[in-house]
């Protein structure tokens, strides 16, 4: 079957004042696929996914999603558009109950709010305050909220960092169900993870695109080693 | 839900029913406040709107009573208009001006905001007293009793008269509150919430939140403008000092007394503060101090309020 | 008179305002840029200042140049005072938070307004100059003091600027500025320098004030004025940037008090408080600042 691109950039770059932090990327990110971007601290992984999302505007390039032009679009159209994105430091409404959370997301599709809640394991917490969840339940619900958007692409800041074993076991199992309906592009640190769940991994390093390919092919890249190691 | 729908319905109501029973029990003097009282709780209703639902700090509401305030005055004796008609553009006056200064206002956040709208505020009040000749300054414009006696929709109505005064004020309380309270229980206003409570992600939700806010802020300065505009009507006057940077601060006094993010509060912390500075004049002349020791009590011991505070521990239904 | 030397009369008077408001403003900026709470109350400690000034004067009446050197040490030290008792009591528990600390100073505003007014009453209250000396132009006189006031306010920012560039005390302030939180990692006592800031941003209220009060009487309003050209000031000049708000004093002084004398005060405030509304609007962190994250 024809891979179809969901996602692509061209030439997209982004300056902080006099430093570059995300520089002539070209990248493109198939229908179905759960691509990992992976790379050292400062590499400009987070920065290229706030661009993508419209958190951010780009100094230069363009992106491209479903076949529109969405570099000018901004952030709240493009979550419109079925892009969805969960934080590196989750971003949920603490005061609010989890129900309360994921209804918001949902936006009046009815049945949403439980059925998400059901599929992440935290129904039985539907009345409770979400800032009173633990870490690792607050993190399944803001899964949850970005699940109840339907997205067509969701972006995973770090999913993984902070959560047990079991967790992070959980949510793998999570996102490997979800790849049937959404694309995932996912930054990770937790090279097992990535390995496990990756169709294809995306390395970054000082704001460009160091290697891209299966994990088979990262793993034996010379090149991905040494910026690694390099940046000890 | 229901039964919660039910206890709010019935709150609100007994408020109202409450505030009319007491008509007929208190003396003028009584009377007299409880109509001010009520007519700027509408303006203080209309300031927790934006700021204890929305989360946004405006520290220059006085601008849009202001508008309602002169419109209404000057289109009475000015341009001659009746009181009803006056009334009824001073309020869309207001709605066009809210939208005017929320489209500039809104694309600053934080104190950068809160500076905006204290800055526009200045420069409405000091265009105020630059036109002095029309707007006679601190002196104020006095209203005839001629123009506050007329006669709507075939029957007489009379301004000057206390009890007419009273009932209309509650008439546009109960009007201000059912309003607060529908935008409050519906959608827009969990969204509302949503955005005080944590922006980027309401915005990351896909939710246009500059869209949001700006309708919490036209609905807050139309309020403040209609309770201007029958300020200016019922008690026959618009001063400068109505203008001022005061009746900035007092709303926000009013709204963090009784309970922001309350539809009660703000009528509440308006009748206390109204009570307070009344018993304080009994000692001091200096009713501002009240204001000043009162806002810094408020924020450093009770950032909640009253009612906020009796919503948190004890009725956690409260809208 | 004809327009040349109108136009050199206001361009002295816009000079004198620019140097009083250069010192205010200095206050203003400091606080914000340092700790990044916007004290409302500042104007008050102006008024303070010369409520405390003319109060000192008035125990040596013979000698108005002593009345003045006392004021000058005196009314720094009172209001500096006053400013330490908020920091503590007030700001510091609200852990500097921004719209707490904006809702407290302004309750501050009209605790401190007020109780002048009690204790000082309503009406204006002159004090005179240290020294009557006037400078003869061909058109018109001018009062020397004046001259004086700019000299003054030119010696203290020189002497601000010195501190924040040339001593440990400045290095740590800028520190503090910069990252708090390395800051007191690196052992800095950001309390005390947070108190130290807001202390030395009230003196200079207190100091630009005592300056300012034999040319105007001290009134128990006069620090709303004040409090706006300074808004006016930091904003323009940008937030929490000493430079910009010097540059910023200058230019808005001198238009101001240009415009003041061609035109009317209440044009030239109109004009000031939109232009800072414009300003904001367009770009949050001011003309010459650095964006707040």
């Amino acid at each position: 079957m024809a891979a179809v691109t969901l996602l692509s950039t061209r030439d997209l770059g982004r300056r902080f004042g006099g430093l570059l932090a995300v520089s002539a990327v070209n990248f493109a990110l198939d229908r179905g696929e759960i691509r990992a971007v992976i790379g050292p601290n400062g590499a400009g992984k987070t920065t290229f996914v706030s661009l993508i999302a419209g958190r951010l505007p780009p100094s230069s390039g363009r992106i491209t999603f479903r076949d529109e032009d969405i570099t000018d679009l901004p952030a709240f159209k493009r979550v419109r558009r079925g892009i969805a994105y969960a934080f590196q430091i989750t971003s949920i409404f603490a005061k609010l109950s989890v129900l309360e959370n994921v209804a918001l997301a949902a936006q009046g599709r009815s049945g949403r709010p439980r059925d998400v809640l059901d599929r992440v394991g935290l129904a039985g917490r539907a009345d409770q305050i979400a800032g009173t969840l633990s870490y690792g339940h607050q993190r399944l619900l803001e899964m949850a909220m970005v699940l109840a958007l339907d997205p067509q692409l969701l972006i995973l800041d770090e999913p993984t960092q902070g959560l047990s074993d079991s967790e992070i076991a959980n949510f793998v199992e999570l996102v490997r169900s979800i790849a049937g309906q959404a694309t995932v592009l996912l930054i990770e640190h937790n090279m097992q993870v990535v390995m496990d769940l990756a169709h294809r991994i995306t390395v970054f390093d000082q704001g460009r695109i160091l290697a891209e390919g299966t994990p088979a092919e990262i793993r034996a890249d010379p090149a991905v080693r040494s910026a690694y190691l390099g940046s000890g | 839900m229901s039964s919660t729908h039910g206890r709010v319905i019935a709150l609100h109501l007994g408020v109202v029913l409450l505030l009319f029973a007491l008509q007929f029990v208190v003396g003028e003097y009584m009377r007299l406040s409880l109509t001010r009282i009520m007519l700027f709780a509408i303006f203080a209703m209309g300031y927790n709107l934006l700021y204890g639902y929305t989360g946004l700090l405006s520290l220059g509401h006085a601008m849009f009573f202001a508008v309602g305030l002169y419109v209404a005055a000057l289109g009475t004796t000015l341009a001659g208009l009746s009181a009803p008609t006056a009334f009824v553009a001073a309020i869309a006056v207001g709605a066009l001006f809210s939208l005017t200064i929320g489209i500039v206002a809104l694309r600053a956040s934080g104190v950068a905001f809160m500076i905006v709208t204290l800055m526009f505020s200045q420069a409405a009040f000091l265009t105020v007293l630059y036109f002095g000749n029309y707007t006679r300054g601190d002196e104020g414009i006095v209203i005839s009793e001629s123009i506050r006696r007329f006669s709507f929709a075939g029957l007489p109505v009379d301004l000057t008269d206390p009890v007419t005064r009273y009932n209309l004020a509650l008439a546009l309380l109960m009007l201000a509150m059912m309003t607060c309270l529908a935008i409050v229980r519906s959608s827009i206003g969990h969204v509302l919430v949503a955005i005080r409570e944590n922006e980027t992600r309401t915005e990351m939700l896909g939710y246009d939140v500059t869209r949001y806010k700006l309708f919490a802020l036209v609905v807050s300065g139309t309020l403040s403008a209609l309770s201007g505009a029958a300020y200016a009507l019922m008690f026959a006057y618009a001063g400068s000092t109505l203008a001022s940077i005061q009746y900035s601060i007092h709303p926000l006094l009013w709204t963090l007394l009784g309970g922001a993010a309350t539809i009660l509060g703000p009528l509440l912390g308006t009748a206390v503060m109204f009570a307070l500075v009344d018993l304080a004049s009994g000692f001091t002349n200096a009713n501002l101090l009240a204001v000043g020791v009162v806002l810094i009590v408020l924020v450093l011991f009770f950032p909640k309020g009253i009612l906020g505070t009796i919503r948190e521990r004890w009725l956690p239904w409260l809208p | 008179m004809s327009f040349g030397p109108h136009l050199l009369l206001a361009i002295l008077e816009g000079t004198v305002a620019a140097a009083v408001l250069a010192l205010t403003a200095l206050g203003l900026s400091l606080v914000f840029g340092v700790m990044r709470v916007v004290n409302v109350a500042h104007g008050e400690f102006y008024m303070l200042g010369a409520m405390v000034a003319w109060w000192l004067s008035r125990l040596v009446p013979a000698h108005p140049a002593a009345g003045f050197a006392l004021a000058l040490v005196g009314a720094p030290i009172a209001v500096g005072a006053v400013a330490l008792a908020t920091e503590r009591l007030v700001l510091r528990r609200l852990n500097y938070e921004p719209e707490a600390t904006i809702v407290a100073t302004i309750g501050l505003l009209f605790v401190i307004q007020q109780l002048a007014l009690t204790v000082f009453g309503a009406d204006a209250k002159p004090v005179s100059a240290p020294f009557n000396f006037r400078i003869v132009f061909p058109w018109f006189g001018y009062s020397g003091y004046k001259l004086f006031v700019v000299a003054a306010s030119a010696v203290v920012l020189l002497a601000a600027w010195w501190v924040l560039a040339r001593t440990r005390f400045g290095l740590i302030m800028r520190a503090t500025q910069y990252d708090s939180e390395t800051a007191a990692a690196f052992g800095i006592p950001v309390d005390k320098v947070y108190a130290a800031v807001f202390v030395t941003g009230a003196a200079l209220a207190a100091l630009a004030a005592v300056l300012l009060v034999p040319i105007q009487q001290a009134h128990y309003l006069m620090g709303l004025d004040p409090l706006l050209m300074s808004f006016i000031v930091v904003i323009i000049g940008g937030l929490g940037s000493i430079k910009g708000s010097v540059i910023a004093a200058i230019v808005i002084g001198m238009s101001d008090g240009i415009i003041s004398v061609f035109f009317s005060p209440t044009l030239a405030s109109i004009l000031g408080t939109l232009l800072v509304a414009l300003v904001l609007v367009v770009r949050p962190q001011g003309l010459f600042g650095v964006p707040v994250r």
